[in-house]
């Protein structure tokens, strides 16, 4: 039964950092910034780095956004203690928050390259992260999700990618390798290229 | 660490008619910044259901106390001293046990502590403007601060943010993840807000407003306000399309 509704968003507005990145934006506070060491020591499988930025309507780069990520470790396991299907690898937290660089606006997240993880029928999804942009100007947090060109066979067979009508939307959750373990992903707000977002 | 949580089914879809739209043009800079498209709806899977999960061991003693938590040893943030404190719910009325909430503000005179902060009003040097603690085994939470200031921001000729608090919260799922900010109980800015105005139900805009609550109030130091927030419910049929252990 639905009793409650949940508490309306509000835009994350220009300080964000503030709170979720104070060491970022220049107060030294909690020792570190949360998320920003996914890999905690020798991690099992692919070391990857993920390179991105945001773009509005205009195509300019915001600098005021923050990025998070939440994805599998190698095997799919999640790091979390509702993980039911196994022990997740333990130098790997799964989850990132980036406030992006300063000047150039560009998020990163050095971590690893997510195993499959199973959709509620049972089928495997492909290889994926889940992504969460905040910023001033966005009122409600967007939700997208990343997934890597090299897995061609199983983006093929992905529940969410093989249901996207448009083609060239679905162009917009793949990250591009761009060399060995990089991959880059835009996230456009707006535009003919207008990452799909997700209501999930 | 905790008991595995009783089986769940996926999560609620989203009331999006309890949220502001993506654009909202009173506030200029949704203009550029919303996306146009449909959004795809999905049923959730483990990668929205899970979450990152955060311990006591994240948190150092002065985390939610904002009055100290920047200052210099012996000194303290200038402003009227206050409590806020509530409850996170999840949208089945359970209480949400562990959850972060990250909390960041102006200082009493309207003033952030940031490098493209341009308001003329002047930092408090024993004042940094964040915080966070974890939700109690009820979904409790509390902590300190001084009272925030109105200030004035670049939106249309005399825009003026009425006194508010930005609240992060993590819940255990990811598909929970929230933003919001509170307000404060008869501040006259709050009916004139451009952002506050993206919310057009009023009973969800009251839902962002912090009542005086003198029962929690220390007597000669401190008002409190209560702040309650809710996220995200999952269903609670097991009678549902997933295979058993999922
Ligand atoms: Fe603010």
């Amino acid at each position: 039964m639905q009793d409650l509704i949940e508490t309306a968003s509000q835009t994350a507005g220009p300080y964000v950092h503030i709170g979720c990145t104070p060491n970022v934006a220049g107060i030294a506070m909690y020792g570190g910034d949360l998320g920003a060491v996914m890999r905690t020591g020798p991690v099992q499988g692919e070391e990857i780095t993920i390179i991105g930025a945001v773009h509005d309507g205009m195509g300019a780069v915001l600098k005021d956004a923050l990025v998070e990520i939440w994805q599998a470790d190698a095997a799919g396991l999640f790091n979390t203690p509702h993980e039911r299907r196994g022990k997740a690898d333990p130098n790997f937290t799964g989850f990132g928050r980036s406030a992006g660089d300063m000047q150039s606006g560009e998020f990163t997240f050095h971590t690893v390259k997510p195993g499959r993880v199973p959709w509620p029928d049972g089928r495997l999804q492909a290889p994926h992260a889940s992504l969460w942009i905040v910023a001033r100007g966005i009122n409600i947090g967007l939700q997208t999700r990343l997934y890597f060109e090299d897995e061609a066979e199983a983006n093929a067979q992905d529940p969410i990618l093989s249901r996207i009508e448009h083609r060239g939307r679905a162009q917009t959750l793949i990250a591009r390798r761009t060399a060995p373990g990089l991959y880059r992903f835009d996230i456009h707000l707006q535009g003919p290229q207008e990452t799909l977002f997700l209501d999930i | 660490m905790t008991q595995a949580p009783p089986r769940q089914g996926g999560f609620i879809a989203r009331n999006r008619a309890a949220h502001p739209a993506a654009l909202h043009p009173p506030y200029k800079t949704s203009i550029l910044r919303s996306p146009r498209a449909a959004l795809l709806a999905f049923p959730s899977s483990l990668s929205e259901e899970t979450g990152p999960v955060f311990g006591q061991g994240l948190l150092g003693p002065l985390d939610a106390d904002m009055i100290t938590n920047f200052a210099a040893p012996g000194e303290s943030a200038i402003g009227p001293r206050i409590i806020v404190h509530g409850r996170v719910l999840d949208e089945t009325g359970r209480g949400v046990p562990g959850a972060l909430v990250e909390v960041w503000q102006a200082n009493a005179g309207g003033r952030y502590r940031h490098a493209k902060e341009g308001y003329l009003a002047p930092l408090d040097p024993n004042f940094g403007g964040c915080g966070r603690c974890l939700t109690d085994a009820e979904g409790f939470y509390e902590f300190r601060s001084i009272m925030p200031g109105p200030y004035p921001w670049p939106n249309g000729g005399n825009d003026w943010r009425p006194a508010h608090i930005h609240f992060s919260l993590f819940g255990p799922s990811f598909a929970q993840r929230l933003i919001t900010q509170m307000y404060f109980e008869g501040d006259p800015l709050i009916p004139l807000c451009p952002i506050l105005g993206g919310v057009t139900d009023p009973a969800a805009l009251s839902r962002l407003i912090a009542t005086l609550d003198m029962k929690a109030t220390i007597p000669m130091d401190s008002r409190a306000f209560r702040f309650d927030m809710v996220l995200r419910g999952r269903r609670q049929s097991v009678f549902e399309n997933r295979k058993e252990g999922l």
